[in-house]
């Protein structure tokens, strides 16, 4: 049993785990993930590190509600326990010299958090490009404005409702064409990663992706979270999760995503109709 | 009457005793443990059959050499308390080996009786025994000699070591990389071949031998060998398993509901997909289901398919059903099912439907040509003989290569296939590690992976107690 030490929530459907897993922390590298099976009936769903700490014993992963599990997982609370929580997983982030521009859309800012700070502890210049839909979604501002510069974090919402309105590749191309980055990473929706790629290639600039596909086992046996890469396959669990982005096959990992978005909704609905409010 | 004159004489007239079997055309419909078993009756029928040869191959056949007249001598006597200690000398594991061996190609293979009748059925005899562990005497448990040692693996391999370890006195941890042992026999094999409840039998009784295990753990990233050694172990078990699934390396493999079989298997297995919604992971119920390959893990495949409920379910196979290396029992079985066999067919291209997903595969039709260095027959394509079959749901079952999580585990070394170097008795290019199963042979079957774990268990004891 993986105890949950304490439970945030940054908006009404997005929160952090830290759970109890010393083993684990000392482990843990920016890039990698998890994969949590919360309960007996569960199924395992991979996490990304969003945090970690050796000393004291504790992993924390960020998750955004989009389905039964999630919805589940929000009912926890402090002192619950997960059943089984498995990790580290997958290759760490490949931290080449330079400056970076580190790109985060939606919950993949709890991704983005972690490679940017560890960049910045390792030396490195970094610049933080942080997109949302709307300004309640927009995650992790004060970790990243604790970490960097003001003037090294850029923000869009798609509706303008905080920082510059658009998506994130305006001020990614404002970087690259000042010449200011030397290596971009990006994790997200799969439309932002596959525009940030082809913006980045434009500059020939090397971009990134940290990539999320479906997986079951999370260790390269089943093959489930397979991505076509430059023409080969690749699974995202031993080989990535990340990958060179100007080479992934985008129309591919997203088919991957949908296919089981039938079966997602009928668990949702079963799941609440049995949780419903009005049934407690 | 077999006792003549004081002196054993088989029963040469009484026929091979059928396998007691659940109705083909009901037990499709569920994932209900086919096969029942042999009643004690049939058993010691059976046993009268066994002719007890002065030098038995199917000894020799047995890849652990299970004294097999000896153990079906005791069936015979109803002793099966005294059968059950005979095979525990060398296979810990009868109840599994007994359900999942190739014995037609082993023991059975090899039987005298074979040769003018049909061979004694003595994987079913095995069974018999494996099925009342009760009866076996208490283990003989060696004194703790206060060394440590880590098997990497719950798999059959692992088990089998950390049970031959811990009666020899060790103190044994199992790291396990899923949140329950037994590997391959729980996340592989199906229920309806192997019920679940037979495998926490035997990790069980490992518990209750003291053996320890660490579920989720995947050694190579959340520990490895130098941490583990700096911890006290004093030496270490590697037995992964085999892993990555092959690719079939043609167009449309990567479609939605293309799966490889340890996907498609494991979610079922594992994961309980076929109780969704009760239990969260899904899995696609398809209508017609084309798997690809000829061994035990595409039978495991078909059978599934039908289970979960598809029409028709399409086995292709690139040579023909004679070459095929799965068990006789399975495909058997999933002939009698009601699945299709489509020989000599190779698969060319998944073609996406109007959603996206597989809607039809193409297939190459081959014929066969002359041995290749397997000894079988090669499959060739006939030129511009291609079929295309309704295919809502394919599965690729063409065996698997190393995975590339071991080479994060020590030191040991690899070959140039990225599998462990080792020896006979398991001893790798570390002193402190060894390693069996898959991970050394690249994958093979359950008796051999729980033979490596029963050889290294006795090297690793002969090195560490300097005996």
């Amino acid at each position: 049993m993986y105890k949950i030490l304490e439970k945030t929530q940054f908006s009404e459907k997005v929160f952090k785990f830290r759970i109890e897993a010393p083993q684990m922390a000392k482990h843990a590298h920016a890039g990698q993930f998890l994969m949590v099976r919360a309960n007996e009936t569960g199924e395992r769903v991979p996490f990304t590190f969003a945090d970690w700490n050796p000393e004291e014993g504790w992993v924390e992963f960020i998750f955004m509600v989009v389905g039964k599990t999630t919805e589940m997982l929000s009912t926890y609370k402090e002192g619950d326990s997960l059943l089984d929580v498995t990790g580290p997983l997958g290759q760490p982030t490949e931290m080449g010299d330079g400056t970076w521009a580190v790109i985060g859309g939606g919950v993949g800012l709890a991704i983005a958090f972690p490679v940017a700070r560890q960049l910045k502890a390792t030396g490195h210049e970094v610049h933080a490009i942080m997109g949302a839909r709307t300004k309640d979604l927009l995650l992790l501002e004060d970790q990243f404005r604790a970490t960097l510069p003001d003037d090294h974090i850029h923000i869009t919402t798609d509706d303008g409702s905080y920082g510059e309105k658009g998506v994130v590749t305006a001020p990614l191309e404002r970087l690259l064409q000042e010449k200011k980055v030397d290596h971009v990473f990006c994790v997200g929706p799969v439309p932002m990663m596959k525009f940030s790629a082809l913006t980045a290639e434009k500059y020939g600039t090397p971009i990134t992706a940290s990539l999320n596909p479906i997986m079951v086992d999370g260790t390269g046996m089943c093959g489930c979270c397979r991505v076509e890469v430059g023409g080969e396959t690749k699974f995202a669990c031993v080989d990535g999760p990340d990958f060179d982005a100007t080479k992934v096959n985008w129309n591919d990992l997203r088919a991957r995503q949908a296919a089981y978005r039938t079966e997602e909704g009928q668990a949702l609905k079963a799941y609440e109709e049995a949780n419903c409010a009005c049934q407690r | 009457m077999p006792e003549v004159n004081g002196r054993w004489v088989a029963d040469m007239k009484l026929p091979r005793t059928p396998a007691n079997e659940e109705p083909a055309d009901e037990r499709a419909k569920d994932f209900r443990p086919v096969d029942k078993g042999f009643t004690e009756e049939m058993a010691v029928a059976e046993a009268s059959r066994c002719m007890r040869c002065k030098k038995p191959l199917c000894v020799e056949g047995c890849p652990v050499n299970i004294n097999i007249p000896g153990f079906i001598e005791k069936i015979y006597e109803h002793k099966f308390g005294e059968g059950l200690d005979i095979i525990h000398e060398a296979s810990m594991l009868p109840a599994i080996c007994g359900r999942v061996c190739p014995q037609e190609n082993q023991c059975e293979g090899r039987c005298i009786r074979g040769k003018k009748s049909e061979p004694v059925a003595i994987g079913q005899l095995e069974r018999f025994l494996g099925d009342m562990p009760e009866v076996a005497s208490e283990p003989k448990m060696a004194p703790k000699n206060g060394k440590k040692v880590a098997v990497i693996g719950a798999g059959p391999s692992g088990i089998t070591c950390a049970g031959e370890l811990a009666r020899n006195g060790f103190d044994v941890t199992v790291f396990e990389a899923f949140f329950t042992g037994g590997g391959v026999l729980v996340y592989g094999i199906p229920e309806f071949r192997l019920p679940k409840a037979v495998v926490k039998r035997e990790i069980d009784g490992l518990e209750k031998l003291g053996v320890k295990f660490e579920y989720n753990s995947v050694v190579g990233r959340i520990t490895n060998a130098e941490e583990l050694f700096a911890q006290g172990y004093d030496a270490m078990y590697i037995a992964t398993g085999a892993g990555l699934p092959k690719f079939l390396n043609v167009p449309g493999e990567n479609l939605p509901n293309v799966f490889f079989a340890n996907e498609y298997l494991t979610r079922v297995n594992l994961m309980k997909a076929n109780k969704f919604p009760e239990y969260d992971t899904p899995t696609k119920r398809a209508k017609n289901v084309v798997v690809f390959g000829g061994g035990n893990v595409a039978m495991d495949s078909v059978r599934t398919a039908l289970r979960l409920g598809a029409e028709t379910v399409t086995l292709c196979y690139r040579r023909t059903e004679k070459e095929m290396p799965a068990r006789r029992a399975e495909v058997e079985h999933a002939k009698a099912e009601g699945v299709i066999i489509h020989e000599l067919a190779s698969p060319l291209e998944f073609v996406a439907g109007e959603d996206g997903a597989v809607k039809s595969v193409k297939v190459q039709n081959m014929e066969l040509g002359e041995p290749d260095a397997s000894g079988r027959r090669r499959p060739i394509p006939i030129e511009g003989s291609v079929d295309e079959l309704p295919c809502d749901l394919g599965v690729s079952a063409i065996g698997t290569n190393a995975n590339p999580i071991a080479k994060l585990i020590g030191p040991e070394k690899l070959n140039k296939w990225g599998y462990i170097e080792a020896d006979e008795d398991g001893r790798t290019s570390d002193p402190r590690i060894w390693a069996g199963g898959d991970i050394v042979t690249g994958a093979a079957t359950v008796i051999l992976a729980m033979g490596a774990g029963k050889k290294a268990a006795a090297s690793m004891t002969k090195a560490l107690l300097g005996e």
